[in-house]
């Protein structure tokens, strides 16, 4: 996959709501062909970082930079998957072919592609069921199939697998990787530090909405360097 | 007690010997409230949808008022309608005042900001739930509301029959721009209004027990339609 909008180029990000900094002078590069995982106690600004970088919430200050196409253009290149899977009230198969349909994949590639999404994730089985009564693993399949039916340059993935059991976590983090061996470069956040340690290529550590550690991850997970993050490794900061 | 009681066996007759007079307004009443119940869908479903998804300035305003709208008194309406309607008003050389046209109008415009406030609620939650993946995806306005609607059709279902049910059951809107002509633009409520004026109870019996009948026939529809599709759920794409 040759790259169209990467590297992505995040340049001092911030981000107010209600009278506070959520976030604050955020810069990092996203190279293509990378798994950065971004990770940090509660409210340290990950989901947030992921929104803004997914073009969901506007930025206060500084900037987002995709290469080439900007805006709901370089959306187009993207998708997410969120901590909770978004699904519509239709069956696991319509949930593809929509998204597709929208991406303006034709009435005739569509079921091909539709077919092979579910197949390569495990779920041909349940194509016609309603992706509302598929249990809580299954859904966060789905999302992944459909994210990953849109062959995006980047997929940003929410805390994929929090609220998942052992098992359903496995098979998503599966997902994850086969999604990444074909070529999609992987932005995601994560609490899970064995998750980090199994898909993570760089860490970036986040805490109280600032950037405050960065590198490879096994180096960061092996010797962190900020008191933040030796805190954060050590279960001490939640 | 007796009295009533013969004319309800009298309203029973006409009922179950398919007393012509009684089905000629049962007919055109069912024909002029399905009208406009189509008409205000088609623009109170969009409607609806549109200001529970867009932000834009005035839209708190907006919303007020459409709140309010749902309150709409019939007889004002039919009031603004008959001005309209009448030889001298501004739509006056369509000739549709004293016909069921004139009806249809008074009725749309009774129910349509009904059936919009209650799709805003409805699409409003819809609209929480697929927010961020809808723009994730990068969908467009008019498919949003495409989308939203569709998915969303049968808490949709609750709006059109509150609709309905309005409709149906309007006497003042329907009798000052229709006239209550016989054979012509007599419904059901005004046929009721009328007979019972005159104390010929059996066919005022007759025509509510119909009235009723409809309307539990209609929610009764629609409950099991949409429970029957919420069980498979799954749509073509």
């Amino acid at each position: 996959m040759s790259p169209a909008i990467l590297p992505l180029k995040v340049e001092g990000l911030g981000f107010r709501a209600g009278g506070q900094v959520l976030l604050r002078g955020i810069s990092f590069e996203v190279p293509p062909g990378r798994r950065l995982v971004l990770m940090g106690p509660n409210g340290a600004g990950k989901s947030l970082t992921l929104r803004l970088c997914h073009g969901l919430e506007r930025p206060s200050e500084g900037r987002v930079a995709w290469q080439g196409p900007r805006g709901a253009e370089a959306r187009l290149h993207q998708a997410m998957v969120f901590q909770r899977p978004i699904l519509l009230r239709r069956s696991a198969a319509a949930n593809i072919a929509y998204a597709l349909d929208v991406r303006g994949v034709n009435g005739t590639e569509r079921p091909r592609r539709v077919k092979l999404a579910l197949d390569q994730i495990g779920l041909a089985a349940l194509a016609d069921r309603p992706a509302r009564v598929l249990s809580g693993g299954e859904r966060q399949l789905l999302a992944l199939a459909r994210a990953a039916a849109l062959k995006p340059e980047v997929l940003f993935l929410d805390e994929p697998t929090a609220s998942l059991a052992p098992a359903a976590a496995k098979r998503v983090e599966a997902a994850i990787a086969d999604i990444h061996a074909a070529g999609t470069t992987i932005v995601m956040t994560t609490h899970d530090l064995g998750q980090a340690r199994r898909l993570a290529d760089d860490i970036l550590f986040l805490h109280e909405g600032r950037l405050v550690e960065r590198g490879a991850a096994l180096t960061f997970l092996a010797a962190p360097k900020s008191p933040e993050a030796q805190a954060y490794m050590n279960g001490d900061l939640l | 007690m007796a009295e009533i009681a013969d004319a309800f066996a009298a309203a029973l007759r006409l009922i179950v010997g398919l007393d012509a007079e009684l089905a000629q307004i049962i007919g055109l009443s069912i024909r002029v409230s399905l009208t406009a119940v189509v008409l205000a869908a088609i623009v109170g479903l969009p409607a609806g949808a549109a200001l529970a998804v867009f932000r834009f300035p005035g839209r708190r305003g907006v919303v007020v008022l459409l709140n309010a709208l749902m309150g709409l008194p019939p007889v004002v309406v039919g009031l603004a309608v008959y001005l309209l309607l009448s030889r001298s008003g501004p739509i006056g050389f369509l000739g549709w005042l004293f016909t069921p046209a004139a009806m249809v109008v008074a009725q749309t415009i009774l129910i349509a900001p009904l059936i919009a406030a209650v799709a805003r609620q409805s699409m409003a939650e819809l609209w929480a739930e697929y927010a961020d993946e809808l723009r994730s995806l990068g969908v467009g306005p008019a498919r949003t509301i495409a989308t939203l609607l569709w998915d969303g059709r049968f808490g949709l279902l609750t709006a059109i029959l509150a609709g309905f049910g309005r409709a149906s059951a309007e006497v003042g809107a329907v009798i000052m721009v229709g006239g209550n002509i016989a054979h012509v633009t007599r419904t059901m409520t005004t046929a009721i209004a009328l007979e019972t004026a005159k104390g010929e109870l059996a066919l005022a019996l007759g025509l509510g027990i119909v009235l009723l009948a409809i309307s539990i026939g209609v929610n009764a529809a629609a409950y099991l339609v949409g429970e029957a599709t919420r069980a498979s759920e799954a749509s073509p794409a």
